[in-house]
C-alpha cells in the first residue's frame, strides 16, 4: 500500500494562478480519475508529479517521503512514471528494445538478445498484450504503441503511473483492450492516475474521481456513487453565461454554403450555411474534426468531395492564397507553429497576409504599412512598447491579437477563429470576443471553433455540434445550458457503448 | 551602462570584425595601398554577387551548394555558344559572346528552377538536392569543355572581370549594383517580405496566403542566375573557362552570409550583413596572404571564423527568445 499525497500545492505562472492550495490523496490499487475542463490545472498538477514543473508553494509526498523533483528523470527514479498522449517510442527499434531501453540485458560488452526478447515477451504476456517482441515499432498501429508505452512504464516497477488521455486516439474495441490491461495493473500495488476528458468511460475504469476547476480542488467522489450530472456540475460549477450584445443581428443573405464536404478520415458529408453578420460556433470533443473542417474550407488541407460556395459562386480547389483573395481569413489553433513568425517583428507579423494590399507595383508603401500596423495596435490594444520588437517577446494574449490583426488588415469578408482563446488571459479573451462582435456589426460573418463551451454560448448566434466527423445537431445558445451542450457533444460516444 | 552593454552585445560581431581588420591593416605590409584595396574589392566581387543571392536563399531557409559548379559551367556555356555561333557563321565571336552570356544565365536560372521544383514538389532538403547538383554540374562542365580550358574569348570580354571605369574595377561596380538591387528587393518589396516570412515559419506564411513554393523556387533561380554572373566575371578575368573554376567557393559564399548574421534556420539575415561578412573575409584572406601566412593555416582560420560567427549568432538569438 502506498500513498501519493499533496499538501497545499500552489503554482503561479505570470498572470495566473494555475493551482491554488491543492491538497489531494491517491492510494494504490485503485484507478483515480483526474478531471477538469481546459485551464482547470489538471495538466499542471500532472506535470508537477512528473517532475517537469516545480510548484511555487507546497509539496507532495510519496509514502511519506517528501518529493523534490528537478527533472522528469528524478520522477522516474522515485518511481513516478507518466505515459503521455504524444508517444515517445523510437520507431526504428523493436518492441523489446523500446521497452528495455537503457537497461538491455548484457553479456559482457554485447547485448544479450535472447534474454532481451525473453524479458520483453514475459512482460507483454503478463499484461495480455498480444504484440511480438521482435516487431519494429514503426510497423505498429497507434493503440499498439500506446500499449507498448504502458508496458515500458510498468516494467520499471513504478509506484505511481499516470496515464494522460490514453484513449483519445483509440477506437472502441481498442479501448476495451487497454482497460483490460489497466485492470491487470490494478492487481499490483500501484497508484494509477487516469486523466481523461471522456467522462463516460470513467465509470468503466475508474474507482474514484478528483475534480479540479480554475486551479482549485472541487472534490473527490467514488465513481459508483456518482452520476454523470454530478460530475458535470463539479466540472463546470454554476457558470454564469454572459450573453452577446443585443444589437448583433443575423442578416438574410447566405454568404457561405458548405455542401457535403468530405475529407476521408477527418469528416464526412458536412453541410451548413453561414449568413451575413452571423457568428457560427462549432462545438465538439477533441478529434471530432472541427479544426480539420475549417482548414479544408480555407484550402490549407485538401478535401475529397463536396462543394464550397461563397457568395453564390463555387470555389474549386481552394488554396490559402485563393481564399485570402476571396475574403477568407483563418486564425489557426496553434499560434506558435502556424500563426506567427516568431523571429519577425510585431509590425512584420501584422502585415504578412495583407502585404500585397499595401503595396503598389510590388513595392511596399512604407507610410501605409505604418498606418496598418498602428491601426491594429491601437484597435486591438496590443501591448508592445515598440512594433519593431520580435513578436516572441509578447504575452500569449497579445500574440493572439497580432494573429487576429494580421487578418483584420486584409479586410476579410468571413473569418474563421480556431480556438481563439487558448492560453490567453480573461481580458484578452474578452477583447477577442469584442473584435468578433465588431466584425459582425460591419457585416462580416465568423465561424468560431472552441473547446470552451461557455464561450461558444456567449459569443455565437448558432452552434453546430460535431461528433466523429459529422455535424450531429444544431442548437441556439438561448435554448441550451453548458451541461446540456456538453452532453450533446458527448452523446455519440455514450451511444456507442 | 546598461545601454552601452546592450549596444555592445547587439553589435559584438561587427566590433570583433572591425578590431581584426584594424590589426591586419596595421600589421600587414602594403595593405593600405589603393591597388591592394581595389584588389580586395575585385576578388570579393566574384563571390559577392553570389553571396547576395545566397542571402536570399538562406533567409528563405534553404541552401545552395551547387553554385561552385555553376561558376565553372556558366563561363563554359557562354564560350561554347559564342564559338558555335561563329562556326555556323551567324555571328562573330565579338557579338556572339553576348548571346552566350544571356543563354548561360538563362540555363543556370533553369537549373535553379529545377532545384526549387524538387524542393517544393517532393519536399527533399535543398542541402541534398544541391549537393547532388554540384557533382552533376561539375561533371557536365568537364564534359562540355572536354577537360581543357576553353579560350578564344574576344578581347572586350576581359573588361567584365578585369576592366576599370574611372579607375574603379568593373567587378566592384557590378558588385555594388547587385547589392543595391537585392537590398531593395529584400527591404522594399512584397517578394522580399515573403522570403522572410517563408523562411521564418513556412506553415504560418502559407496559412497567411503567401505562396511559399513560388517564393522558394524564385530564390533558388536567383542564386543560380547570380552564380552564372559570378562565373562569367571570373572567366572574363582570366579570359578562359574551365571546369575547375569556382571550386570551394560555396564555403566562402555561405560563410559571408553567416558571418553577416544569416541563420541557416531561415528567417534572419540581411544583405548589408552579408556585405560586411564579405569584405571582412576578403580583408582577412588578403591580409594573411600579405603576411605570408601559409594557405593551410588560412583554411583553419577561415573555418574557425565560421564557427565563431555561428556561435555568436546563436547566442544572440537565444537571448532574444529568452527575453520573452
Amino acid at each position: 500500500m502506498s500513498i501519493l499525497k499533496t499538501e497545499s500545492i500552489t503554482k503561479i505562472y505570470p498572470g495566473t494562478r494555475a493551482l491554488d492550495q491543492i491538497s489531494v490523496e491517491f492510494e494504490s490499487g485503485k484507478v483515480h480519475a483526474l478531471i477538469g475542463k481546459n485551464g482547470s490545472g489538471k495538466s499542471t498538477l500532472v506535470k508537477i508529479f512528473a517532475g517537469s514543473v516545480q510548484p511555487t508553494e507546497g509539496s507532495f509526498y510519496l509514502d511519506g517521503e517528501k518529493m523534490a523533483l528537478h527533472s522528469p528523470q528524478d520522477a522516474i527514479a522515485k518511481g513516478i512514471a507518466t505515459v503521455y498522449q504524444e508517444l515517445s517510442l523510437v520507431p526504428g527499434l523493436s518492441v523489446a528494445e523500446n521497452i528495455l531501453m537503457g537497461r538491455l540485458p548484457m553479456r559482457g560488452k554485447v547485448i544479450d538478445w535472447k534474454r532481451t526478447y525473453q524479458q520483453a515477451e514475459e512482460l507483454l504476456d503478463e499484461y495480455h498484450v498480444n504484440i511480438p517482441a521482435k516487431e519494429k515499432v514503426s510497423g505498429l498501429s497507434l493503440w499498439q504503441c500506446q500499449m507498448v508505452e504502458i508496458v515500458k512504464a510498468i516494467s520499471m516497477n513504478p509506484k505511481v503511473i499516470m496515464l494522460d488521455e490514453p484513449t483519445s486516439s483509440l477506437a472502441n474495441h481498442e479501448i476495451e483492450l487497454l482497460f483490460d490491461m489497466i485492470r491487470e495493473l490494478k492487481k499490483k500495488d500501484v497508484i494509477i492516475i487516469y486523466i481523461s476528458h471522456k467522462l463516460q468511460e470513467l465509470w468503466e475504469i475508474a474507482d474514484t474521481c478528483t475534480v479540479l476547476r480554475d486551479g482549485t480542488y472541487i472534490g473527490r467522489t467514488v465513481m459508483r456513487d456518482t452520476s454523470h450530472q454530478d460530475l458535470v456540475k463539479m466540472m463546470f460549477g454554476d457558470v454564469e453565461i454572459k450573453t452577446r450584445p443585443d444589437d448583433l443581428q443575423v442578416g438574410e443573405k447566405v454568404v457561405l454554403e458548405i455542401d457535403g464536404l468530405t475529407r476521408k478520415g477527418c469528416f464526412q458529408d458536412v453541410s451548413f450555411r453561414v449568413r451575413e453578420n452571423e457568428i457560427v460556433g462549432i462545438a465538439g470533443m477533441l478529434g471530432a474534426g472541427r479544426t480539420e473542417l475549417l482548414r479544408s474550407i480555407f484550402g490549407a488541407d485538401p478535401f475529397d468531395g463536396g462543394r464550397v460556395i461563397f457568395e453564390g459562386e463555387e470555389i474549386t480547389r481552394p488554396t490559402p492564397v485563393k481564399m485570402k483573395n476571396r475574403g477568407f481569413a483563418l486564425t489557426p489553433e496553434d499560434r506558435k507553429q502556424e500563426g506567427l513568425i516568431q523571429m519577425m517583428s510585431v509590425a512584420g507579423n501584422l502585415c504578412v497576409a495583407s502585404i500585397e494590399y499595401l503595396a503598389k507595383h510590388k513595392f511596399i508603401r512604407r507610410g501605409k504599412e505604418k498606418q496598418y500596423v498602428a491601426r491594429q495596435i491601437e484597435e486591438l490594444e496590443i501591448k508592445v512598447p515598440d512594433p519593431s520588437l520580435p513578436v516572441s517577446s509578447l504575452s500569449g494574449g497579445n500574440q493572439q491579437k497580432v494573429v487576429v490583426g494580421n487578418w483584420l488588415n486584409t479586410a476579410p469578408r468571413i473569418m474563421f477563429f480556431d480556438e481563439p482563446s487558448r492560453g490567453i488571459d480573461v481580458n484578452a479573451k474578452q477583447q477577442i470576443f469584442q473584435v468578433i462582435w465588431e466584425q459582425s456589426r460591419k457585416g462580416i460573418s465568423s465561424i468560431m471553433v472552441s473547446s470552451e463551451l461557455e464561450e461558444l454560448l456567449e459569443v455565437c448566434h448558432r452552434i453546430l455540434i460535431m461528433r466523429q466527423g459529422t455535424i450531429a445537431k444544431e442548437v441556439f445558445p438561448e435554448d441550451v445550458t453548458v451541461d446540456e451542450l456538453y452532453a450533446l457533444c458527448m452523446e455519440q460516444e455514450e451511444g456507442a457503448k | 551602462m546598461n545601454k552601452v552593454n546592450k549596444i555592445f552585445q547587439k553589435h559584438m560581431m561587427e566590433m570583433i570584425l572591425l578590431a581584426i581588420c584594424i590589426v591586419i591593416a596595421i600589421t600587414a605590409p602594403g595593405f593600405f595601398t589603393v591597388s591592394n584595396i581595389l584588389g580586395i574589392l575585385r576578388s570579393a566581387a566574384f563571390k559577392g554577387v553570389i553571396a547576395f543571392g545566397m542571402t536570399m536563399v538562406i533567409i528563405c531557409g534553404e541552401i545552395d551548394l551547387s553554385i561552385s559548379s555553376t561558376v565553372a559551367i556558366s563561363g563554359i556555356i557562354a564560350g561554347l555558344v559564342g564559338r558555335r555561333l561563329e562556326a555556323a557563321g551567324i555571328l562573330p565571336m565579338e557579338t556572339g559572346i553576348v548571346l552566350g552570356i544571356i543563354v548561360s544565365v538563362a540555363i543556370c536560372g533553369l537549373i535553379g528552377a529545377f532545384n526549387g521544383f524538387l524542393r517544393t514538389k517532393f519536399n527533399i532538403p535543398t542541402f541534398i538536392i544541391t549537393l547532388a547538383m554540384m557533382n552533376v554540374l561539375y561533371g557536365a562542365a568537364a564534359l562540355l569543355s572536354g577537360g581543357f580550358p576553353l579560350t578564344g574569348f574576344p578581347s572586350w570580354y576581359n573588361t567584365i572581370g578585369a576592366g576599370n571605369i574611372a579607375g574603379i574595377p568593373v567587378p566592384a561596380i557590378l558588385l555594388i549594383i547587385v547589392f543595391i538591387i537585392v537590398h531593395i528587393i529584400m527591404t522594399y518589396t512584397t517578394f522580399g517580405r515573403s522570403v522572410y516570412a517563408a523562411g521564418g515559419n513556412p506553415e504560418a506564411a502559407r496559412l497567411s496566403g503567401v505562396n511559399v513554393k513560388k517564393v522558394k523556387i524564385l530564390v533558388m533561380v536567383a542564386v543560380q542566375a547570380l552564380a552564372a554572373m559570378g562565373g562569367i566575371m571570373c572567366s572574363s578575368q582570366v579570359m578562359s573557362a574551365a571546369h575547375n573554376f569556382g571550386k570551394g567557393w560555396e564555403m566562402d559564399v555561405i560563410a559571408s552570409v553567416i558571418i553577416g548574421g544569416g541563420s541557416l534556420n531561415g528567417g534572419v539575415g540581411d544583405v548589408k550583413g552579408t556585405f560586411v561578412g564579405l569584405i571582412f573575409l576578403g580583408v582577412l584572406l588578403n591580409g594573411m596572404t600579405l603576411m605570408n601566412v601559409s594557405e593551410y593555416v588560412q583554411y583553419i582560420v577561415r573555418g574557425g571564423l565560421i564557427l565563431m560567427a555561428v556561435l555568436i549568432n546563436t547566442i544572440q538569438l537565444s537571448r532574444v527568445s529568452e527575453s520573452k
